[in-house]
């Protein structure tokens, strides 16, 4: 594991996370602590309803714990406003998706250049940042395609250009591969294990598929909101992706 | 301004995706400003043409005449008294140094007669300082003399409606028309004027001398008087002035006491015809309002779809939202796509307008007069319009609820 610079990347203490459908309360995180540092590849487990989406929105700021505390890079999320939060989202988190969230209609660079707008970065060096980060992901030569010119492999590779284009802290992905046959799942996995190896990137990802969750140095199973196991990847599947 | 930009690409860019609703919606916009401009243009014209009668009826122009007669307890009204006479009018002239000109008249119906032709108009008896008061020039022949007045002879002028409908291309001087069975010489065709502000015609009138028509035409009235003097001052700034002279001076002629009233009543005619041109513009107010009107109704359209257009989108503010973009950066966006709808809707509106207000003008033959203020405005209204009613909706999306709006399908 990668050396603790100091204080941890991602504090979680106590996080309960409780929602109001109608009359009904549903309690989705019942007392969530965990810690993750920087260079981690997590693998969040569970069968569906058991919280981890919770966690996760939690985690990068879309959404606040009832109680609880939550410090990334030692800021606390609960008193900031909604445009702080999206600043926080803009500069220190990169979200990959399962359904890619790609705009339609709009080039891969251009979807890849979406959080420099937001980070108020001018012309030319987004576009310079932009064709980075897609060749980060083998992409530089599909610039120009829009999504829907694009196999579901490709488009979550720029789903991932567009979460790393901002240099982020930690990159948080939800579900993945949940749209992908084995074959891209591979691939996708493939580049984050080189993100993760060769940029340093943190990176937090919920699965529900086992093999999956293989390419990850700590798997975390959750079960009825509450971790039920925390345990380091002793079988971890390394691939050895072509150099890019 | 480079955000601006961008932003504008990306506004434009959503517009295009949805080119027939975009054109729908920008209808409304472009009805409404069209309608603006015709409506304004139509407003305009109509009071330049108001204006121009105003010219047509003679500047600076007072009219006298007497006042009420009362028999029995019944008043007449206006000018049923003779009251007013020949010398009141040189006394006017002579006396009231801001006076350019006076023409005591007197009138009344007549039915005049040539060869087979007759036609009823208005008989005035006058003195050649009318057609000067009443800016009214000589198309052919002569105007009155002075020698005419004093010999009363039997000539006369004729407007424009008699002369088409006496004598079909005939030419009228010289020609001997009856009135009232007394044969009359025409000296003089007069120049047509068209309606007056009130929608008389003008044109439909027969001139002779004051003396001839008291004498030969209306022999009822009293000898001396008349029926109206008309009297045009120097200016429009001494109007008033000598308005109250006049009448200062009537009631000096006529011995009215101080607790008495006046016998006669003085006419600002000029100030009657400003009436009518206020009206005109309240008209064209009026006009431009209702056609605001349908602007703002074509801003309630806009309104309308960017709501439809945020709720489609919902999915696409969640992406922006969740990789940064700031409640603010998702407002400008779609305020400035409504901005762009309606300033586009604006631009083709004030082409459609003014085509639109030229083609009714070519086939109405109303006036028109295009005002480049009004144009200007209405563009400008159409961006508010636009901004006001894309407010809603653009607040609506900037603060949609990320997790949400990423789950939307």
């Amino acid at each position: 594991m990668t050396g603790r610079k100091g204080q941890p990347l991602i504090e979680v203490q106590e996080l309960e996370k409780i929602y109001r459908l109608g009359e009904v309360e549903v309690q989705a995180l019942r007392g969530v602590s965990l810690t993750v540092d920087r260079g981690e590849f997590v693998a969040v487990m569970g069968p569906s309803g058991s919280g981890k989406s919770t966690l996760m929105n939690i985690l990068g700021f879309l959404d606040q714990p009832t109680h609880g505390q939550y410090l990334l890079e030692g800021i606390n999320g609960e008193h900031l406003s909604r445009d702080e939060q999206a600043e926080i989202r803009n500069k220190k988190i990169g979200f990959v998706f399962q359904g890619f969230n790609l705009l339609a209609r709009t080039s891969a660079l251009e979807n890849v250049e979406l959080p420099l707008i937001y980070a108020r970065i001018s012309g030319a060096k987004r576009k310079e940042m932009a064709r980075k980060a897609l060749s980060e992901v083998g992409l530089e030569a599909r610039g120009h395609h829009h999504p829907s010119q694009l196999s579901g492999g490709e488009q979550q590779r720029v789903a991932i250009a567009r979460a790393l284009v901002n240099h982020p802290s930690i990159l948080l992905a939800d579900e993945p591969t949940g749209n992908l046959d084995s074959r891209t799942s591979i691939e996708v996995m493939e580049i984050f294990q080189h993100l993760n190896r060769d940029l340093g990137i943190t990176i937090i990802m919920i699965t529900h598929e086992q093999d999956i969750a293989l390419f990850a140095k700590r798997n975390i199973h959750f079960r009825d909101g509450r971790i039920v196991e925390d345990r380091e990847n002793k079988s971890r599947v390394i691939k050895e992706g072509t150099k890019r | 301004m480079t955000t601006f930009l961008s932003g504008l690409l990306v506004a434009l860019r959503a517009l295009m995706v949805n080119k027939m609703r975009s054109a729908l919606t920008m209808l409304g916009i472009i009805i409404g400003v069209a309608a603006v401009i015709a409506m304004v243009a139509v407003g305009l014209g109509a009071q330049s043409r108001i204006e121009e009668q105003i010219a047509s009826m003679g500047s600076n122009l007072l009219m006298v005449v007497p006042g009420s007669f009362t028999s029995g307890g019944m008043r007449f009204g206006a000018g049923t008294r003779s009251t007013l006479t020949v010398e009141d009018a040189k006394a006017i002239a002579t006396e009231i140094p801001g006076v350019k000109y006076t023409a005591p008249s007197t009138f009344g119906s007549v039915q005049v007669v040539f060869g087979n032709q007759n036609w009823a108009t208005e008989a005035q008896g006058t003195t050649p300082e009318l057609l000067e008061i009443r800016n009214w020039s000589i198309a052919s022949g002569r105007p009155f003399t002075v020698q005419d007045l004093e010999g009363s002879a039997k000539v006369c002028i004729l407007g424009n409606t008699l002369v088409e409908n006496l004598f079909g291309g005939i030419d009228p001087v010289g020609q001997i028309v009856r009135i009232k069975k007394f044969p009359f010489t025409v000296i003089g065709v007069l120049e047509p004027k068209g309606q007056s502000g009130m929608g008389r015609d003008q044109d439909d009138i027969v001139f002779v001398p004051l003396t001839t028509a008291q004498r030969r035409l209306f022999g009822r009235d009293l000898p001396g008087t008349v029926r109206q003097i008309s009297v045009q001052a120097r200016g429009p700034e001494v109007l008033k002035e000598v308005e109250e002279q006049i009448k200062d001076l009537l009631r000096q002629r006529h011995h009215i006491l101080p607790n008495q009233d006046d016998d006669f009543t003085v006419r600002n005619l000029t100030e009657i015809m400003g009436t009518i041109e206020q009206t005109g513009k309240v008209m064209s107010l009026l006009l431009a309002s209702i056609a605001s009107i349908s602007l703002i109704v074509g801003g309630i359209g806009i309104m309308n779809i960017m709501l439809v257009s945020v709720t489609e989108r919902t999915r696409e503010i969640g992406i922006r939202i969740a990789v940064g973009a700031k409640g603010r950066d998702i407002l400008f966006q779609f305020l400035i796509e409504s901005l762009v709808l309606g300033l586009i809707g604006g631009i083709l509106g004030i082409g459609i307008g003014i085509v639109g207000t030229l083609v009714l003008s070519h086939f109405t033959e109303w006036p028109t007069l295009f005002s480049v203020k009004a144009i200007l405005l209405a563009f400008l209204f159409s961006g508010s319009v636009a901004v006001f009613f894309g407010f809603y909706p653009a607040r609506k999306a900037s603060l949609l609820n990320p997790i949400e709006a990423l789950r939307y399908e």
